[in-house]
């Protein structure tokens, strides 16, 4: 038999927030992979609204490389607003 | 409190906080990372953090935690069947429709579980196989029969409970996806234990033969659940490793301790006695005193020889050849859609 394919599960918890990735499952197909995440995740009103995502179809970056992969944003904490100095006496700035 | 209207037990709402203070650590602790990934692996663990899926980890730590998801896992599809036992005969429509949703829930915490060990590289299916060839193993406990309803009552309230006093400590296990598992396990394992608690008050507080009932069932599942921590401290073969590893946090004869402790007063509430002439409060230690279980009952369970092991095992071979056609069909169905759109 051909494995069952993995999904990853997605919750909107109410309407105003977004999607939260909560777990996984096996389905064979979609329509039965949103009927389960909704038995499996969703048994006390925890959503509003489901996303099944094929595990196989995630891109994701590489534990190994964190450095590198994220290194060009470490140096540049001119990003931050906390980076400025205001002058005394400007307001709603 | 789901309608109930039951006395307020002491100790679950404190170990309800510890679940919640736990959700709210699993962010907020990263590291710098090292160009030595076992430098990253030992400062992760030292500071409190959280190992996740596709990190660097020691072989030992991934091949014992795999063991441990399972056999956790294994535990809760088994579980449900002693209590699935009495759906068909509970006494009330409410009674049924609260056991088939306490048992729905142990089959999402089996599959919470799987998702979980799957995580470290191993397949469901796999952990499946394993289960049924008998080279993994579930908790003992779920190898005694429940013979009245107050069984179910007394499971819920023992075996459940004893669960959670196991299982909130996990909650900060050092692995995020067991970590977050069991978060999601323990919220909704303190609704199982109270509705076993009313059960039983309920039988407690009825004519004479009902609470001689609820005592029988407190009778018999007394020792099990205290064996449910399992050997003690000095007899533990996997503990200060997994302790080192921060997967395990305290001791299996601290943590059964902790359960006597918070058990003794429920107990009394309900008008019920342990069956245990030597439990007594000890002030110099501040703990009550009790007698332990028997361990090599205990073993003899674990290998194979309980009141129930062979039962449990043939029903879930059963209902695994039984729903092959369903998984076959299904994936079938899949298939044919995929040629056809
Ligand atoms: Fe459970
Ligand atoms: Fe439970």
């Amino acid at each position: 038999m051909t494995a069952v394919p993995l999904w990853e599960v997605f919750v909107r918890p109410r309407r105003g927030l977004s999607h939260q990735h909560v777990g996984s499952l096996h389905a064979p197909d979609a329509t039965m992979a949103l009927r389960n995440a909704r038995d499996l995740y969703t048994r006390r009103e925890e959503g509003v609204s489901i996303w099944v995502v094929p595990a196989a179809s995630i891109t994701a970056s590489s534990p190994e490389e964190r450095d590198a992969f994220f290194d060009p944003a470490a140096d540049k904490i001119y990003r931050h607003p906390t980076f400025y100095e205001v002058p005394e006496g400007a307001e709603h700035i | 409190m789901y309608g109930n209207d039951i006395p307020e037990q002491p100790g679950t709402a404190g170990l309800l906080d510890e679940v919640a203070a736990a959700e709210r650590d699993l962010a907020g602790r990263d590291h710098d990372a090292s160009a030595d990934p076992t430098a990253y692996f030992d400062a992760v663990i030292a500071a409190d953090g959280k190992i996740e899926p596709r990190d660097e980890m020691p072989e030992a730590y991934r091949k014992g935690l795999i063991r441990q998801i399972a056999q956790h896992a294994h535990s809760e599809i088994i579980g449900m069947q002693p209590e699935g036992n009495w759906i068909s005969r509970a006494p009330s429509l409410k009674r049924k429709a609260i056991l088939l949703a306490k048992v729905q829930d142990e089959a999402g915490h089996g599959l919470y579980l799987y998702a979980a060990a799957e995580t470290l590289g191993i397949d469901r299916a796999e952990l499946y196989r394993l289960l049924l060839a008998g080279k993994q193993k579930y908790s003992s406990i779920f190898n005694y029969p429940t013979l009245t309803w107050a069984d179910v009552g007394a499971v819920g309230w023992l075996v459940d409970g004893a669960a959670i006093v196991n299982q909130v400590p996990l909650c900060r296990c050092s692995y995020g996806p067991y970590a977050r598992a069991m978060i999601r396990i323990c919220k909704e394992e303190s609704f199982h234990q109270r509705q076993g608690y009313e059960i039983l008050y309920t039988l407690a507080t009825g004519t004479p033969e009902q609470k001689a009932m609820a005592q029988d069932a407190v009778d018999r599942w007394w020792y099990p659940s205290l064996a449910m921590f399992g050997p003690p401290d000095t007899d533990s073969t996997h503990s200060a490793q997994s302790m080192a590893w921060k997967i395990k946090r305290f001791s299996n004869d601290d943590l059964r301790q902790k359960f006597v402790d918070m058990t003794v007063q429920q107990a009394g509430v309900l008008g019920l006695v342990l069956p245990d002439p030597g439990l007594s409060w000890n002030e110099e230690r501040g703990h009550w005193d009790y007698t332990q279980p028997d361990y090599d009952e205990l073993f003899t369970v674990i290998k194979g020889d309980g009141p129930c092991n062979r039962e449990r095992m043939a029903h879930r071979q059963a209902a695994w050849d039984d729903g092959a056609w369903v998984r076959e069909a299904a994936m079938a169905y899949a298939e044919k859609k995929k040629v056809t759109t």
